[in-house]
């Protein structure tokens, strides 16, 4: 039998070391939100008194008060519209074909265990990878489409493993439903897994777009430029983006330049929100239209 | 043998081995058509395996390997030859847990057809189909919502519906009431008996009562073997066989 003296003593105890993991962990949550907060109120009362329709209008300046982001603003729209046009494909398609078509067998598990590899390998390197393949193999120069390229390579491994989960979070019982009604394997991933899959793709296509917009190694690699004074045009045009921008100006010795460097990050942060919640509004409008 | 009627379903000399471990052993079983048969026996005695046999389910799980014969209509299912999706599509099932697809009713019964194909309307289709699974009266104004909305009990006649609605020559089932209360676990039974004039079903259960009650011809299995296969009444009132007896009297399982 139990004690019962001895067991209200140790229930105390108990109740006491839940009480002090409880805490321990609030204040790992808190850790991050108030640092996160700190950081956000000196960038913008830093930046804000720059960040006017001025800046976001006008090139780059070597003077202060003429100083503007559009350039980078639109380089950074131009490079994260086409890394997603070709990795989202490229990036889903691989995670269907190895979740739900390919076989088990040694080979996969090579290409699998490449691809965990892969998200794991420092962004430099994959800018030296574009700098080789794309800039001198391919010819495609210091462009536009080179530094998409790029970025895809970088963000590939992130969309097929987060993409994979996501398919493998549908239980098996609704494939074998669907095979056992004749269906093609094709029939019951298109009407059934991938629409159930999707929200849960669109959670690691969001993430890896977001790491793509921040990224700046890659793009200094392949050479993207540190000041245009123009607008991409066309996908072989030369261009900057914000990161690269932000950085360029927080480097100069004068002191108004790190206000505009502030006033950047504020864009960045902004488009960067921006994506972020049209991709989960649309995520949400889609699970609930789903059925 | 069970013998009045053509068999449409026969195996040869059938094996399946998961890797090393042999769950079904040299089975030799033909089911007549339009008929009820069921296949009873402990955990893990291999029903469930032989019955995934009969519509090639086996082919999703790693490792298996089937020797020996199914034949379905004289064809031998494991032929290259064999299509397995038009195979699966004569021969449906039904599985343990209701399976619905996170979708409406009506779109839980029509994809099927749908995807196969099917030239005439689908509203009808669906409309017989949930008829046949005696559910239409309870979902009739409500087929727009979500098939997981319904209770356990409707959701497996929904996808007894939704394998009606393929017109299967066919229809296995895998411990369907395993997951329902008891009046839900009738009203299927009551389904089966309207559902054999059309098709011809195999089930594997775990309740002897329900093989009892449902079925025209009763196989008994113990590890991977057929023990003893023949008319229900038989099985149950006269065995000829003594671990056939031992099982249904309730001696072991």
């Amino acid at each position: 039998m139990f004690d019962t003296r001895k067991l209200e003593k140790n229930l105390k105890r108990r109740k006491l070391v839940g009480k002090v993991s409880l805490l321990v962990c609030v204040a790992s949550t808190l850790f991050g939100i108030v640092l996160l907060g700190v950081l956000l109120i000196d960038i913008v009362r830093d930046g804000y008194a720059y960040l006017d329709s001025q800046f976001l209008t006008s090139f780059p300046s070597r003077f202060p008060a003429r100083a503007g982001i559009k350039s980078a603003l639109w380089g950074s729209t131009w490079l994260i519209g086409c890394t997603a046009l070709f990795s989202i494909p490229v990036g889903v398609g691989a995670s269907i074909y190895l979740e739900e078509f390919a076989a088990r067998n040694w080979f996969t598990r090579f290409i699998q265990l490449n691809i965990a590899n892969l998200a794991a390998v420092p962004s430099i390197v994959y800018g030296m990878l574009g700098l080789v393949i794309f800039v001198r193999w391919l010819n495609l120069e210091r462009s536009v489409i080179s530094g998409a390229l790029t970025m895809s390579l970088l963000i590939l491994p992130t969309i097929i493993i987060a993409s994979q989960e996501a398919l493998k979070a549908i239980p098996d019982s609704i494939r074998f439903a669907a095979l056992a009604l004749g269906s093609s394997r094709w029939q019951m991933v298109r009407d059934h897994i991938l629409p159930s899959a999707f929200p849960g793709m669109m959670t690691g296509v969001i993430l890896a777009m977001s790491r793509a917009i921040g990224e700046t190694a890659p793009l200094i690699m392949i050479g993207a430029l540190t000041y245009v004074a123009f607008v991409p045009e066309r996908l072989s045009d030369p261009f900057t983006a914000l990161p690269i921008q932000i950085f360029n100006w927080a480097s100069r010795p004068q002191h108004e330049f790190h206000n505009i460097a502030a006033a950047g990050i504020i864009v960045l942060l902004l488009l960067l929100l921006t994506m972020n919640a049209v991709a989960i509004l649309s995520r949400n409008h889609f699970e609930r239209e789903q059925h | 043998m069970p013998g009045e009627n053509h068999p449409i379903l026969e195996t040869k000399d059938l094996n399946i081995a998961y890797g090393t471990l042999e769950a079904v052993r040299h089975i030799n079983l033909s089911i007549p058509e339009k008929s009820i048969t069921a296949i009873i026996g402990p955990s893990g005695c291999g029903k469930s395996t032989l019955l995934r046999a009969f519509n090639r389910m086996n082919e999703f799980i790693a490792s298996v390997r089937t020797t020996g014969m199914v034949r379905f209509r004289e064809q031998n299912i494991y032929e290259t030859s064999v299509d397995v999706v038009s195979l699966r599509r004569a021969i449906g099932m039904v599985f343990q847990k209701p399976n619905p697809f996170p979708k409406t009713i009506f779109k839980n019964v029509a994809w099927g057809p749908r995807i196969n194909g099917y030239p005439g309307s689908l509203q009808q289709r669906v409309e017989e189909a949930l008829k046949k699974a005696a559910l239409w009266d309870e979902v009739s104004d409500k087929l727009d919502q979500d098939g997981l909305s319904l209770s356990g009990g409707q959701q497996q006649r929904l996808c007894i519906a939704r394998t009606i609605a393929m017109e299967p020559e066919v229809i296995l089932m895998d411990e369907p009431c395993s997951a329902l209360d008891p009046i839900s676990t009738r009203r299927i039974e009551d389904l089966l008996f309207e559902l054999k004039q059309r098709y011809t079903i195999v089930i594997v259960t775990h309740n002897m009562q329900q093989a009892a009650r449902v079925s025209d011809h009763t196989a008994f299995m113990y590890q991977g073997e057929l023990i003893e296969y023949g008319p229900t009444e038989l099985i149950f009132t006269r065995p000829k066989v003594k671990q056939t007896e031992d099982y249904v009297t309730g001696k072991f399982g």
